[in-house]
């Protein structure tokens, strides 16, 4: 941005990639300003909001870890994943299973009734786990097949959860456990240096936290030779074989991660929704998410989060103003409904016309941003990658060229017979 | 004894149905090297269609499924018209996501127009129809299923080898520049098999709603089902998936018919993974399926 803006400069500097930019989260006036606003705007929220307000923001944040973890898989990495709802579902089973109550009769599922910093961390951890194990299997796979394989993993997930009842109390579901610090629940009012605080607050404290920590770690990532090499596995296995990046650590790599915070965001979801059904965690989930990841921002933390609260809070947003009749299941639009709608079309049409989505839309348009720059890739009707946020990377413009649409599909034409 | 030959006769009906909707995702695969995501959708669409004509409009079955087959034809040709010409040379990321978005219309859309409860499937037959030999019942709807399946299939065959159009069609899948070079276009190809495919779903959609009796929005992940099908067949092969089908068919039903007699621990629902399981097996050993091309995605 900063190298775009500055004309006295050489053309060189100008064409730097935002990456090589310094690592400054406050570079200049501008991004005090914003900052400002921001923490303001918070303020004004925290202080202001109702209960019902809280509800919706705080599954809209949960949302948005995982639409963070879905795009480090697939925004950053180009792993197209269809599994994620399996690994939230693990994360949310194994935060049940340790942070639960003990059962009162037999037919309880278990619960070992550990304090919170326990079952939200392992949730992550076991996540990560089973896709650690999974990984070297599915990750030899590449595009469709490992979307269908992590299908698949959804509906062999759904299996387990409904039949593993000592865990997941069965198609009826359980009772998940509420954050506590000792004798600090966050279900009940709590003063925090003299703040009343209610549930909904608490909550939103925790999980934007917690947002903060995946979003800047997300971030950081993408700015480091490890998300140099995650982008360049996307836009161009080969030649980022030949560049060095080792293949199968970098997938293994954000597909490890993406299922940590996949599993943290499940937990979240559960504690926060105090009971859940196996049926949850099922691909329509997994497919939200893909959409929150396109009509966002691929590759993009601002992006994530906007993708999430468009699909998540939506439909809430409409309910609230009681905008449309709520579902009957007769027909006509309902809330729901015209989200799914809604989202489904920008899918299109953001992969159509603005494959960076929402955020690389405001880029290109925001004063001083890279136009002129993402106009050019758009008159090349060969740009073959998805641009993101309206950057220009060294290996997205190699892979223009390279893999334009007449190599493409000359290559293409070898494999069938 | 019995049981089993009717649990065998049942999932080779059903396999009959995977291979149909099996179909439709290969020949699309095939032409333009896309997997369609929304294939179960155009399915959903074309059965409702049917559905609502024998039943609110009271047409004849006979005149109802060419109209439900004439609306998903229509739905694939514009969207391949529209939305798919444009992508080509997109990463197949990019395209399978905006599969998804059809996807997700197309169902939103039908919750919309018919609302989410169950409604009964359109049928030209009595649930008992058919006739029994020796202990196995052949319920006239399976004979059927069956029967289109062979047909359809003969004639496919005589389509991709005889005629011209066919012809087209796989030179355009084994070489797409030598095929523009010897003058075949390859946007009536695209449109073909996006049509044909189309079709050729929503007849097996068709045939499963007379075998499940009755429909409902989340009818469509029947097509999911085909994914082990067809990854099963090999991806880029026609025959593969009519074999990759029945496959799965056969397991399917097989593991239903006897689940209750399995240990308890296997719990229920076994036998809607057991495609699934059988998938990732294959991945893991055969990756390009049965009778698919041995290139494969593959690092």
């Amino acid at each position: 941005m900063i190298a775009t803006r500055e004309r006295g400069r050489s053309r060189l500097r100008q064409e730097l990639p935002r990456e090589a930019e310094p690592p400054r989260l406050l570079g200049n006036l501008a991004r005090w300003l914003w900052l400002g606003v921001g923490v303001l705007a918070l303020l004004l929220f925290f202080s202001l909001a109702g209960d019902d307000w809280f509800t919706i923001v705080n599954y809209c944040l949960i949302a948005a870890i995982a639409t963070l973890a879905l795009n480090l898989l697939s925004g950053y990495t180009g792993q197209i994943s269809l599994g994620l709802a399996f690994f939230m579902g693990l994360g949310g089973y194994t935060a049940a299973l340790l942070g639960g109550n003990p059962p009162q009769g037999a037919l309880d599922p278990w619960g070992l009734g550990l304090p919170v910093f326990i079952w939200l961390p392992a949730a992550g951890l076991v996540a990560a786990l089973v896709g650690a194990l999974i990984g070297p299997s599915a990750l030899r796979l590449r595009g469709f097949y490992l979307g269908i394989v992590t299908l698949a993993l959804v509906f062999i997930g759904n299996y387990l959860f409904r039949n593993l009842n000592f865990i997941t109390g069965g198609p009826q579901g359980r009772n998940f456990p509420v954050p506590a610090f000792g004798g600090f629940s966050l279900d009940q009012q709590n003063s925090i240096f003299g703040i009343a605080l209610t549930s909904g607050q608490q909550y939103f404290l925790l999980i934007l936290v917690i947002l903060l920590f995946s979003a800047l770690f997300v971030y950081n990532l993408s700015r480091s030779r490890v998300g140099r090499a995650m982008r360049a596995v996307r836009d161009h296995e080969v030649g980022a074989a030949i560049m060095g990046v080792n293949l199968f650590e970098v997938k293994m790599g954000a597909f490890v991660l993406s299922s940590f915070l996949a599993g943290v965001a499940g937990a979240l979801y559960v504690s926060y929704a105090r009971y859940v059904i196996p049926d949850y965690w099922s691909l329509s989930l997994s497919i939200q998410f893909v959409a929150a990841i396109i009509i966002g921002g691929i590759a993009d933390v601002w992006g994530s989060i906007l993708g999430a609260a468009f699909v998540f809070a939506l439909p809430q947003v409409i309910d609230y103003f009681s905008l449309l009749p709520p579902s009957t299941g007769g027909g006509g639009l309902s809330s729901g409904d015209l989200n799914a709608l809604l989202y489904g079309l920008l899918i299109i049409v953001f992969l159509l016309f603005e494959p960076g989505g929402v955020i690389g839309l405001v880029r290109r348009l925001r004063p001083g941003g890279p136009r002129l720059q993402a106009a050019g890739a758009s008159a090349n009707a060969g740009a073959a990658t998805l641009k993101e946020g309206g950057e220009s990377i060294e290996v997205v413009d190699l892979q223009q060229r390279s893999s334009g649409p007449d190599e493409g599909q000359g290559r293409r034409g070898t494999g069938a017979s | 004894m019995a049981y089993f030959l009717q649990l065998v006769f049942a999932g080779a009906a059903q396999g009959c149905i995977y291979a149909l909707i099996g179909l439709g995702f290969s020949i699309i695969f095939k032409a333009s090297q896309v997997i369609n995501f929304a294939q179960g959708e155009l399915l959903l669409v074309g059965t409702y269609v049917v559905a609502s004509a024998v039943l609110n409009w009271h047409l004849p079955f006979l005149l109802a499924l060419p109209l439900g087959l004439l609306v998903t034809i229509l739905i694939g040709l514009l969207f391949e018209r529209l939305v798919l010409r444009r992508m080509i040379g997109r990463p197949p990321f990019t395209i399978l996501m905006i599969t998804i978005g059809l996807d997700i219309i197309l169902r939103t859309l039908v919750v919309v127009g018919w609302g989410s409860r169950t409604i009964p499937a359109a049928t030209p037959f009595t649930v008992t129809s058919g006739f029994n030999v020796a202990g196995v019942h052949l319920g006239s709807s399976d004979l059927w299923t069956i029967a289109v399946t062979i047909v359809l299939c003969a004639a496919l065959y005589y389509f991709f080898r005889r005629t011209r159009y066919g012809l087209a069609m796989r030179a355009t899948a084994l070489d797409q520049e030598a095929a523009l070079a010897m003058g075949i276009d390859v946007r009536t190809v695209y449109a073909l098999a996006w049509g044909l495919a189309a079709a050729i779903t929503t007849l097996g959609g068709v045939l499963l709603a007379i075998d499940s009796l009755a429909i409902d929005p989340n009818f469509g992940n029947a097509a999911l089902v085909a994914f082990p099908a067809i990854i099963l067949g090999g991806l880029d092969s026609i025959s593969g998936a009519v074999v990759g089908g029945v496959i799965i068919g056969l397991t399917s039903v097989l593991t239903a018919g006897y689940e209750s007699r399995l240990p308890a621990v296997v719990g229920t629902g076994l036998h809607e993974v057991t495609p699934y399981l059988i998938m990732i097996l294959i991945l893991l050993i055969r990756p390009y399926g049965l009778f698919g091309s041995r290139k494969v995605e593959r690092v």
